[in-house]
Formats: structure tokens, C-alpha cells, sequence
């Protein structure tokens, strides 16, 4: 078998969210379950319909388990991966291999957190403990922003890119934002504001870097013949990878280049499309300069280019490339891992759902996963409605 | 130098460090240097990897001022240095203010104490 054989093979059905913003006196679990209901209904089936799991959550180690049992679900197809935030975009690929091959028929795919609300400081030096990083902990960078202001640091002596252009992503994002109900951070932002915002680690200031927020996130997978009798039209996953290089900085060759080189190379192949043929694109932005790197390394420009790119509002609403249509990680919601944020809103753009800041006649989508301190693994997505076939 | 078998590289490499030594591997097989210290090769997989005594030159590959309140200690820099064997590691330059670190900076390295022993650099000019 080949992978271009599964080209569609499977779609997504159901999204939902819950509790994106603040959600105090909620756990991660809670969250979770809230947002995992809205999906499975969104898509017209019932939480006894589900007999696949995908889900990780950082906190824990065996976090499937925990979501095994607060659901009670019975699944025979169970995928816990976690490779940063990129894991739910990643969790598509087994998904779909485990979907075709009949293991099981609907794959709920789900993340939940209360990381703006729940002592996060304990729970980062918990973790640190676990997972110690003797060779970078000594110099105590702050991370993950000074791994990504490294790798800004560089793609700014590499090819000039500027503050000011990392600003346009941030507002851009805010652009986005302020037309959906749903994002954390609406206020009004201008590339002043965050040229002039608390510097974080050079040269990220705050506004550079994702929200802190709490927030949950979900959706439904089935095989496109069953697809079409649901509730929703169908969004086909065309194409998905997932690649994955290093852990830390100093494991990066060039710091301006991330396995979004090859996920997207992969997925793009697996689906047979290329960059112009997007519609609207959700990228894990967890600082500014991801954005830049990876519509870069993603072919929507060349290397290097990413920060032109982005000007004069090139990527905000009314731009040339509709990018982070929900406010993406920078103002919408960032509850630690952000990928199933990004493949809610790449649905609900495709159903035509988001109102004042839906992309007019969207048939295509790309969602793209970013994952651990330094771009360390990527994963990438192409979704799209059956009429773009 | 004989690598001590009765301890993994990790250890090894602290134990160095901590009499005073910068040490960094060198493949056997493929010759080539590598950082942090391992079993493995990461180039070729080989197991043969001999400790040498790191020439302790380098310049800055990238450069970044972390931002910490005056009472808390202050602003501090922290670089990935590329090794003139061909190796990065996180680490810091000291000696001049966090705001003058650019890439391409010679640096040279000393082994310093910060609640343990742990390798900085400084200019290479000033060093001179």
C-alpha cells in the first residue's frame, strides 16, 4: 500500500472546545472532557460510538489511561505520542493508519489544560526534575522562549530579518483575533506596542511570545464512507507527517531550518497539492519568529524571506494569506500545547463556521504543528472538502 | 586519555569537569568531534569514542540576553558557541555586558563555579 492511497481516506467530523481563556477551579481533565463531549456531538455520534483514543498532556505519564477512564471508553486503538505541541496534528498519521486498516472506526482525538490557573512554577520544576537537561540547564536559559529567540537571533543575522517584521506576525495574530469571540486577547495591538512591550529573552518581548491560558480542544476522526452520513460535511485529511530531529538548541544544524522542511514536503506530497493551492493556514505560533521560519520552510516563501513576507499586513485580515484565523497561539489560546487549537479552527474555516473572520470559499487548509523547546518536532496537515478534490 | 568503563559518558565528563578539565569526544571510526558526550557517535554510531582536552576556542552561533529583575540577579547572557571542532553547546559569555554578545564573537573558555563546575566564555580579546 501505498501512503498516496489513503489520500482522503479519512476525515474529521466532529470539533469542539471548552473552557479557552481562564477556567479557574477546573483541572486539565475536566477541561478536557467538556471539550471531548462538544466534539463527539458536533459530529453526531455519542461518546459509546468512540473506540479510538489519541490524547498527551505534559503533566502526566500515562495520560491516556487517565482519559480512558474519566470517559470510559473501551478503545482498541489507543495513541499517546507526545512530542510537544505538535502531538495532535502527529496523532493524525496513526489515526488514520489504525482508521484504514479497520483497528477501529472513530478516533477522538483530545487535549485539555489549566496552565494559566494552576500553579504552573511547581509543575515546571516537577518536570525539569524528570527530564533534567545537564548541558543546557547549568546556563539557564528561559525556556522555551530562548531557544526560539536563538533561533530568531540567527534568522536575523542569516538574512536580516527584523523586530519590526516579527512584530507583524504578532499583530497580525491580534487582527485575527479581535474577530473571534472566542480568543483570549482582543485588545488592540500595534507593531509599536510590541516593539515596545516588555523585552522576555532578546529579541522576544512579551507580545512575541504565545499566551499563557487554559483551554481544551477536540475532534472526531472517521473513515470518509461513514463520514458522509454524520452530522457535518466531512474535512478530508489529504496528506499528514511528521518529523522529528532533536530535543534541544544545540541539536539544530541551522537554526533557521526545522523538520517542517520535510513534514510539509511529506504532507504535500501525500496530498498532492502544493502551497498555492491553501486557502487558509493555521501554524503553531508559539513565538513570532515560528511563524516566519515556517512559512518559510513550508514553501509559501523562500528561505529567508519569511519576514518580507509578512509585511504590511500580508497575513492579518484582508491580506494576501489568511494565517492564524483564530488569533492562533499568540492571541487566542496557548494552554501548553496548542495543536488542537490549530486543527479546530482549520475545520471550522472549511465548514464555514467563524463569522466575521471566516475565509470566503475556503476548501483547503493547512495545519501545521510545532513541538518541544527548539522546533524539535513538526507535523503538518493537509485538510480539505471533498469539492477540492 | 583510556576511557573509565565503569561509568556512563554523562558521568564522565562531570568528573572531568569538576578536576578542573574541558573534555570533548572524537570518534574513532569517523574522526569526527562531538557534544555533549555520549555512547554512541551520532555520525557513524561507532562505540570508539577517545575524550580529548577541548581547545576551548570558538565564537558565538547565536545569541540571546535573558531579562531578570535587578533584585533577582539581572539581565544574562546566554549562547550557543560553536567550538573550533565543529561542536555547539549551550552556554554563557562572561565578562562583558550581555548587550555587546554578538554572533560571530571569538571566545575562548575557562571552567567557572555557579553552584558546580560548568564551562563559560569570555572575549578572546579580553582573554589575551
Amino acid at each position: 500500500m501505498n501512503l498516496r492511497d489513503l489520500r482522503g481516506s479519512v476525515a474529521i467530523v466532529g470539533a469542539g472546545t471548552a473552557g479557552i481563556g481562564e477556567a479557574p477551579g477546573y483541572t486539565d481533565i475536566e477541561l478536557l472532557a467538556l471539550a471531548a463531549k462538544a466534539a463527539v456531538e458536533d459530529a453526531g455520534l455519542a461518546m459509546r460510538d468512540i473506540d479510538g483514543l489519541a490524547t498527551a498532556n505534559l503533566n502526566a505519564a500515562m495520560w491516556p489511561l487517565n482519559v480512558v477512564e474519566y470517559l470510559k471508553l473501551r478503545p482498541k486503538f489507543v495513541e499517546g505520542t507526545n512530542l510537544g505541541g505538535s502531538a495532535f496534528v502527529a496523532h493524525m498519521l496513526p489515526a488514520m493508519l489504525a482508521l484504514s486498516a479497520g483497528v477501529c472506526d472513530a478516533v477522538l482525538v483530545c487535549y485539555g489544560s489549566t496552565q494559566r490557573t494552576s500553579g504552573r512554577r511547581e509543575k515546571l520544576q516537577a518536570r525539569t526534575l524528570l527530564d533534567p537537561f545537564p548541558f543546557e540547564a547549568p546556563y539557564e536559559p528561559f525556556n522555551p522562549p530562548s531557544s526560539y529567540a536563538l533561533i530568531a537571533a540567527r534568522h536575523m543575522h542569516q538574512y536580516g530579518t527584523t523586530r519590526r517584521q516579527l512584530a507583524e506576525v504578532a499583530v497580525a495574530a491580534r487582527g485575527w483575533a479581535r474577530l473571534n469571540p472566542e480568543a483570549f486577547a482582543r485588545d488592540p495591538l500595534t507593531i509599536d506596542d510590541v516593539l515596545a512591550a516588555r523585552m522576555v529573552s532578546d529579541p522576544l518581548t512579551v507580545r512575541d511570545c504565545c499566551l499563557v491560558t487554559d483551554g481544551a480542544a477536540a475532534f472526531v476522526m472517521t473513515r470518509s464512507d461513514r463520514a458522509k452520513h454524520l452530522a457535518k460535511e466531512p474535512v478530508l485529511l489529504l496528506g499528514t507527517a511528521t518529523a522529528a530531529w532533536h530535543r534541544q538548541i544545540s541539536g539544530m544544524d541551522d537554526l533557521t531550518v526545522t523538520p517542517t522542511l520535510e513534514s510539509g514536503a511529506r504532507a504535500f506530497s501525500m496530498a498532492g497539492l502544493a502551497p498555492q493551492d491553501i486557502d487558509v493556514v493555521q501554524l503553531y505560533d508559539a513565538f513570532t519568529i515560528n511563524t516566519i521560519v515556517f512559512l518559510e520552510d513550508l514553501g509559501f516563501c523562500a528561505k529567508g524571506e519569511g519576514g518580507r513576507f509578512v509585511e504590511n499586513g500580508a497575513i492579518a485580515p484582508r491580506g494576501r494569506l489568511p494565517v492564524n484565523t483564530n488569533g492562533g497561539g499568540l492571541s487566542c489560546v496557548h494552554p501548553n500545547m496548542y495543536g488542537a487549537f490549530a486543527v479546530v479552527e482549520a475545520v471550522r474555516q472549511l465548514r464555514g463556521e467563524c463569522g466575521e473572520r471566516q475565509v470566503r470559499g475556503a476548501v483547503t487548509a493547512l495545519v501545521h504543528g510545532n513541538g518541544g523547546v527548539a522546533a524539535s518536532s513538526q507535523s503538518t496537515s493537509v485538510l480539505a472538502l471533498a469539492e477540492a478534490l | 586519555m583510556q576511557p573509565e568503563m565503569n561509568r556512563g559518558a554523562e558521568a564522565r565528563y562531570a568528573a572531568a569537569l569538576s578536576e578542573g578539565r574541558f573534555l570533548i569526544q572524537r570518534c574513532n571510526d569517523c574522526t569526527a568531534h562531538v557534544f555533549y558526550p555520549r555512547e554512541l557517535c551520532p555520525n557513524c554510531h561507532g562505540t570508539s569514542l577517545a575524550w580529548v582536552e577541548a581547545r576551548g576556542t570558538g565564537s558565538v552561533y547565536s545569541v540571546t540576553t535573558v531579562r531578570r529583575k535587578p533584585e533577582a540577579g539581572g539581565d544574562y547572557n546566554v549562547s550557543l558557541v560553536e567550538l573550533d571542532e565543529g561542536v555547539r553547546m549551550l552556554s554563557c559569555v562572561e565578562g562583558i555586558p550581555p548587550s555587546e554578545v554578538r554572533i560571530g564573537l571569538r571566545v575562548v573558555a575557562r571552567i567557572a563555579d555557579h553552584g558546580g563546575k560548568r564551562v563559560v566564555f569570555e572575549p578572546a580579546e579580553r582573554a589575551k
